[in-house]
C-alpha cells in the first residue's frame, strides 16, 4: 500500500515539476539538425538576442529521421534542418514533416529552391565547383563536369568519396541529363583519372593540389571562402591560394550543379508558430547576409549579396534540372558508385 | 529431517529463480537494441542484397578480414614483445615505460587517424623535412607510403590498440610463470627458447583475451576507417544506412556481422577453455629481471619507446600544438566547462550503473549453479560486439516506445504534457552507454571474482555469516581493484564514445566528443583541438590510475591486470 502511494506521489511530483518547466519556457523552438553547430549557432544567437525566444538544438550526423520517427507524437522536434535535397525529401517521404503556410517564406525563397507541397524550404545554397592548380593548369582548360573524365587528366584528379551526398547528387543530376549508361561511363572515366583513392573532404582536394598530388579536383564553393578568408586557420589560406575555381556547367552549358541546406517543420511540432517565425527570420535579409558572410554560402533570397570571396568566383548560373528528378536518381547514383568500384 | 532439507532446497530454488529472473531482465534490456535492429531488418525487403552481394560485401568482407588479421598480428607482436621486454629485463627508462605503454588507451582512434593524416601529408612536417634533407623540391618526388590505405589503417590501429594485449600478458609474465620459466632455464634452455617454448604458450590465453577486445574495437571502428578510406563491413553498414538510405539493409548486414562475431567469440572461448588451468597455475614470487647494459640497453629502450611515441606522443603533441595555437588566437572556448561537465555527468553516471549491474551479474553467475547463469552473464556483454553506430540506431525504437508510453500514461493520469522524459533527462543516453559497455564491467568483475577462492566463502559460511555479509565484508574489499579497473575502462570508453552520444543525447547537450566531431565534420579541426586535447587529458587520469593500481603493488594482487581486461 505505502509503496503504491509513494509511487503515485513520485509520479505526481515529477509530472508537476516537469509541467512547471514546460510552462516557464513557453517561447522556445527545438531544432534537430545535421548541420554542424558552428555553422548555425551565430544565426540562432542573433535570433534569441532579438526576440528572447530560447532555441534548443541537437546536432546529429545520421539517424535524424530515425530518431524523429521513433519519437512519434511526443517528439519535441520543431524544426528539422539538414543539407542536401535528398535528405530533405527523405524526411517528407517518411511522413515526418507538415506543410508550412507562410507568405513570407514563399516570397523569400524562389520556387525552384523549395518543396512544391511547402514541406521544406532551402535556407542556403552551394555550387559543386572544380578546383584547378593555379600553377599547373592553364585558364579555361576545363569548363564542364563531363571533362573530368577526359583521358588527358589521367593521374591528375582528386575527389572525396563517391558515396558522399555532394557527389551522389552530382552523379544523379548526370543520370537525369545523359542517362545511366553515360553516367556510368563518366564515373569510370573519372576513376581512371584519379591521382589517389577517393577520400577526405573537399578541402583535402585543395590541400592535395597544393601538395602536387593532383592538379584538378571537385569541391563545394563555400570551402573556397572558408580557406581563403583564413576562417579555417593559417594553413588553409595556403590551400585556398593554390587553387583557382571554375563554376562548371554540364556539357549542355545550362548551368552549375547546386545543392542546398534547408529546413522542414516536424509533423508533431509542439511549437509550430514559433518555428515558422524562426524560419522566416532565417530567410530574412539579415540572416541571409549572415549565411553569406559566416558560412560563405550563396543566399537563397534574391537581392542578398554573396560574400566578396564567393562573388569573385564569377556569376553563378544554376542548372535548371528539377530537384525532384535529381532526387529520384540519387539511389541509382549511389549504386553506380558501388558498381564501378569508384571508392575502392 | 527430510522435511527441513526439502524446505531448504525449495527456498534455495526460489532464491536462484529470483536471481535468474533479475539477470534475465538485465539481458532483456541489453538485447532491446537488437530487437530494434531486427525490427528494421525485418521491415526491409532485401532488395538491396543482390547489389550488396555483387558490389559491396565481397570487398568489405575481404578488407575486414585483412584488417583484423593484420591488427591482430601486430598487436600480438607488439603487446607480447613489450610485455616480455618489460617483465624480463631491466634497462634505462623501463620504470616509466612500464606504465607509459598504456597511454595510447587514452586517445580515441579517430583523433589519431586525423592527426596522422595531417602530420604525414606531403605538405605536412614529416615529408617537408625529409624533402628538405634530401634536397627534393617536387612534393611528389619523395616515395612515401600512403597512410590512407589498408596497411596504413592496420599500422595505425595496431599502435593504438596494442595495450589491450600488453596489459594482461605483462601481468601474466610477471606473476604466473617465473617458476615454470626458471625450471626451463635450469633444464638448460636458452632465454629465447624459454620464450618460444614456455612463455609464449603460457601467454596465449591472455593474448586471446586482450586481442579479442582490441579486435572488437577495430571491427567496430568507423572514424579511423572512414578517414583512411578503408571500406570495412562497419563502413559498409554505415554507408548503406546513410548514402543508400536503407536502415533496413544496414540492420541486415549488422545482424549478419554480429552472428560472425559471436562465432568468433565462441571459438575463442573454446580455445581458452582448454588452457584455463595452465594460466591459473603456479603463483609465486615475481621474476627477477635481468639487467641490460650498453648497446642492448639502448636497443631495448628504443624498441619499447617506439609504440608510445607512435601511438601516443606524436598525435598528442599534434593536438597540443594546435590547441595552443587556438588558445593564443581565441582563448578558451566559453562552453568548455559545460562540455566537460556534460561528459563527466554522462560517463560518470553510466560507469556507476555499469559497475552496479556488472557486480550483480557477476554475482549471479557465482551464486546460481545453473547453466543459465553464465550464459546470461555472457549475453549481457553483447553490446560490445555491435558497432556503436548501428547499436545506437537499434536503441531508438525500444527507448522511444517506453518513453512514449510514459508520456501518454502521465498525460492520461494528470493531463500534463511532459514530453519524452527518459530521452530529455539523459537517461536514454546513459542507458545506451551501459548497454554498450556492460561487458567491459561485468567481464572485469567476474574475472576478479573467480580469483576469490570459494573456500573463503565456505569458511565464512561455516562461521555463520549470511551471504550478504560475505559479499560486503569479504568479497567487496577483495574485489575493489578489479571494480576500480573495470570502472576506469568503462569511463574512458564512455568519454570517447561518439555514435551513441550523437544520436541519443538530449537537446542542448554537447559533450567533448560531439564537439570534436562537429568541428572535424565541417573541417575546422583547429576549433575542436582544445576539446580533443581535453578528452586525452581526462582520459590520461584513468589510465595513470589503472597503471598505478596494476603495477603499484603487484606482489600482493597478481590477478588484477588480467582481470581488468578479461571482459566480454
Amino acid at each position: 500500500m505505502t509503496l503504491t502511494f509513494r509511487r503515485a506521489g513520485v509520479v505526481a511530483a515529477l509530472a508537476s515539476s516537469l509541467f512547471a518547466i514546460t510552462a516557464a519556457t513557453a517561447a522556445e523552438v527545438n531544432i534537430y539538425t545535421t548541420r554542424e553547430p558552428g555553422l548555425i549557432q551565430p544565426l540562432l544567437d542573433r535570433y534569441t538576442a532579438e526576440t528572447g525566444v530560447a532555441i534548443n538544438t541537437i546536432f546529429m550526423n545520421e539517424g535524424l529521421g530515425e530518431r524523429v520517427a521513433s519519437e512519434g507524437e511526443n517528439s519535441p522536434a520543431d524544426i528539422l534542418m539538414t543539407v542536401d535535397y535528398g535528405n530533405l525529401t527523405d524526411l517528407v517521404d517518411r511522413g515526418l514533416t507538415q506543410p508550412i503556410q507562410s507568405d513570407t517564406l514563399d516570397a523569400a525563397v524562389p520556387s525552384a529552391l523549395r518543396d512544391p507541397q511547402h514541406m521544406w524550404y532551402a535556407l542556403s545554397m552551394r555550387a559543386r565547383t572544380i578546383y584547378l592548380s593555379k600553377d599547373r593548369v592553364p585558364d579555361g582548360a576545363i569548363s564542364t563536369y563531363e571533362e573530368l573524365a577526359d583521358p588527358k587528366w589521367k593521374g591528375k584528379v582528386c575527389i572525396r568519396s563517391g558515396q558522399h551526398p555532394y557527389n551522389t547528387s552530382l552523379i544523379a543530376a548526370m543520370i537525369v541529363k545523359d542517362g545511366e549508361d553515360a553516367a556510368k561511363a563518366w564515373l569510370e572515366g573519372v576513376k581512371a583519372n584519379l591521382a589517389r583513392k577517393p577520400g577526405g573532404g573537399d578541402r583535402d582536394v585543395a590541400k592535395d593540389i597544393l601538395a602536387g598530388i593532383c592538379d584538378i579536383g571537385v569541391g563545394n564553393s563555400y570551402y573556397v571562402g572558408l580557406m581563403r578568408s583564413g576562417a579555417g586557420g593559417e594553413d588553409q589560406k595556403a590551400w585556398g591560394a593554390a587553387i583557382k575555381v571554375v563554376l562548371p556547367t554540364f556539357k549542355d552549358g545550362e548551368g552549375s550543379h547546386v545543392n542546398v541546406s534547408g529546413a522542414a517543420i516536424a509533423k508533431f511540432s509542439p511549437n509550430k508558430a514559433e518555428a515558422v517565425k524562426l524560419l522566416e527570420f532565417l530567410t530574412s535579409d539579415e540572416a541571409q547576409e549572415l549565411y553569406a558572410k559566416s558560412n560563405f554560402e550563396y543566399p537563397v533570397k534574391a537581392g542578398v549579396a554573396a560574400d566578396p570571396i564567393i562573388a569573385a568566383l564569377g556569376t553563378l548560373k544554376i542548372d535548371p534540372t528539377p530537384l525532384t528528378e535529381i532526387t529520384a536518381q540519387r539511389k541509382a547514383a549511389s549504386l553506380l558508385v558501388d558498381d564501378t568500384g569508384f571508392d575502392d | 529431517m527430510p522435511d527441513t532439507a526439502a524446505r531448504r532446497r525449495s527456498r534455495r530454488d526460489l532464491t536462484e529463480r529470483l536471481w535468474l529472473t533479475a539477470g534475465a531482465l538485465v539481458v532483456a534490456g541489453v538485447l532491446a537494441p537488437l530487437g530494434g535492429l531486427t525490427y528494421y531488418a525485418a521491415r526491409g525487403s532485401g532488395d538491396l542484397w543482390p547489389h550488396l552481394y555483387r558490389s559491396v560485401l565481397p570487398t568489405a568482407v575481404e578488407t575486414t578480414a585483412i584488417l583484423l588479421l593484420g591488427v591482430g598480428l601486430l598487436i600480438s607482436v607488439i603487446g607480447v614483445g613489450l610485455a616480455w621486454l618489460i617483465a624480463m629485463y631491466r634497462f634505462p627508462g623501463r620504470a616509466t615505460l612500464e606504465w607509459a605503454l598504456l597511454l595510447p588507451l587514452s586517445i580515441p582512434t579517430y583523433i589519431v587517424a586525423y592527426a596522422y593524416l595531417d602530420v604525414l601529408h606531403p605538405v605536412g612536417p614529416v615529408q617537408s623535412t625529409l624533402r628538405a634533407l634530401f634536397g627534393i623540391t617536387d612534393p611528389r618526388g619523395l616515395p612515401f607510403p600512403e597512410i590512407r590505405s589498408l596497411p596504413g589503417a592496420i599500422a595505425l590501429l595496431g599502435f593504438v590498440l596494442y595495450p589491450y594485449v600488453y596489459l594482461p600478458v605483462r601481468a601474466l609474465f610477471m606473476m604466473q610463470s617465473p617458476v615454470l620459466l626458471e625450471v626451463a632455464r635450469t633444464l638448460g634452455r636458452s632465454r629465447p627458447a624459454v620464450f618460444w617454448r614456455v612463455a609464449l604458450p603460457l601467454a596465449r590465453p591472455a593474448v586471446a583475451v586482450g586481442a579479442s577486445l582490441a579486435l572488437m574495437e577495430a571491427l567496430n571502428d568507423i572514424g579511423a576507417s572512414s578517414f583512411l578510406g578503408v571500406k570495412t563491413l562497419t563502413v559498409a553498414i554505415y554507408s548503406t544506412w546513410v548514402t543508400r538510405s536503407s536502415i533496413e539493409g544496414a540492420s541486415q548486414i549488422a545482424l549478419v556481422m554480429l552472428l560472425m562475431v559471436l562465432v568468433l567469440v565462441g571459438v575463442e572461448r573454446l580455445g581458452r577453455r582448454r588452457q584455463r588451468f595452465v594460466a591459473r597455475g603456479g603463483r609465486g614470487r615475481p621474476v627477477t629481471p635481468r639487467r641490460l647494459t650498453g648497446l642492448r640497453a639502448v636497443i631495448a629502450c628504443t624498441l619499447a619507446s617506439l609504440p608510445v611515441l607512435i601511438g601516443f606522443a606524436v598525435p598528442a603533441s599534434y593536438l597540443l600544438v594546435h590547441a595552443l595555437e587556438r588558445l593564443a588566437s581565441h582563448g578558451l572556448p566559453p562552453a568548455l566547462g559545460r562540455w566537460i561537465a556534460n561528459t563527466m555527468l554522462a560517463a560518470g553516471g553510466a560507469t556507476l550503473i555499469a559497475i552496479l549491474v556488472g557486480l550483480f551479474m557477476a554475482y549471479m553467475a557465482r551464486l546460481v549453479r545453473r547453466k543459465a547463469a553464465p550464459a546470461l552473464l555472457r549475453l549481457s556483454g553483447i553490446g560490445y560486439a555491435i558497432p556503436g553506430t548501428v547499436l545506437a540506431a537499434g536503441m531508438l525504437m525500444p527507448f522511444a516506445t517506453l518513453d512514449n508510453w510514459i508520456a501518454d500514461s502521465i498525460r492520461w493520469l494528470t493531463d500534463a504534457r511532459v514530453g519524452l522524459v527518459l530521452s530529455q533527462s539523459g537517461i536514454v543516453l546513459i542507458t545506451g552507454y551501459v548497454i554498450r559497455f556492460l561487458g567491459v564491467s561485468s567481464g572485469g568483475i567476474e574475472a576478479g571474482l573467480t580469483k576469490i577462492s570459494p573456500s573463503l566463502d565456505m569458511a565464512a559460511r561455516s562461521l555463520g555469516a549470511p551471504p550478504a555479509r560475505i559479499a560486503w565484508a569479504i568479497h567487496l574489499p577483495l574485489l575493489r581493484p578489479a571494480v576500480a579497473a573495470a570502472g576506469l575502462l568503462v569511463f574512458v570508453d564512455c568519454m570517447k564514445e561518439l555514435s551513441i552520444t550523437l544520436l541519443l543525447r538530449p537537446l542542448n547537450f554537447e559533450t567533448l566528443s560531439t564537439t570534436v566531431y562537429g568541428e572535424a565534420a565541417r573541417g575546422t579541426y583547429e576549433d575542436g583541438s582544445i576539446a580533443a586535447l581535453t578528452i586525452v587529458l581526462v582520459g590520461l587520469l584513468p589510465v595513470v590510475l589503472l597503471a598505478r593500481s596494476s603495477f603499484g603493488d603487484q606482489q600482493s594482487r597478481p590477478s588484477k591486470a588480467t582481470a581488468q581486461l578479461a571482459a566480454t
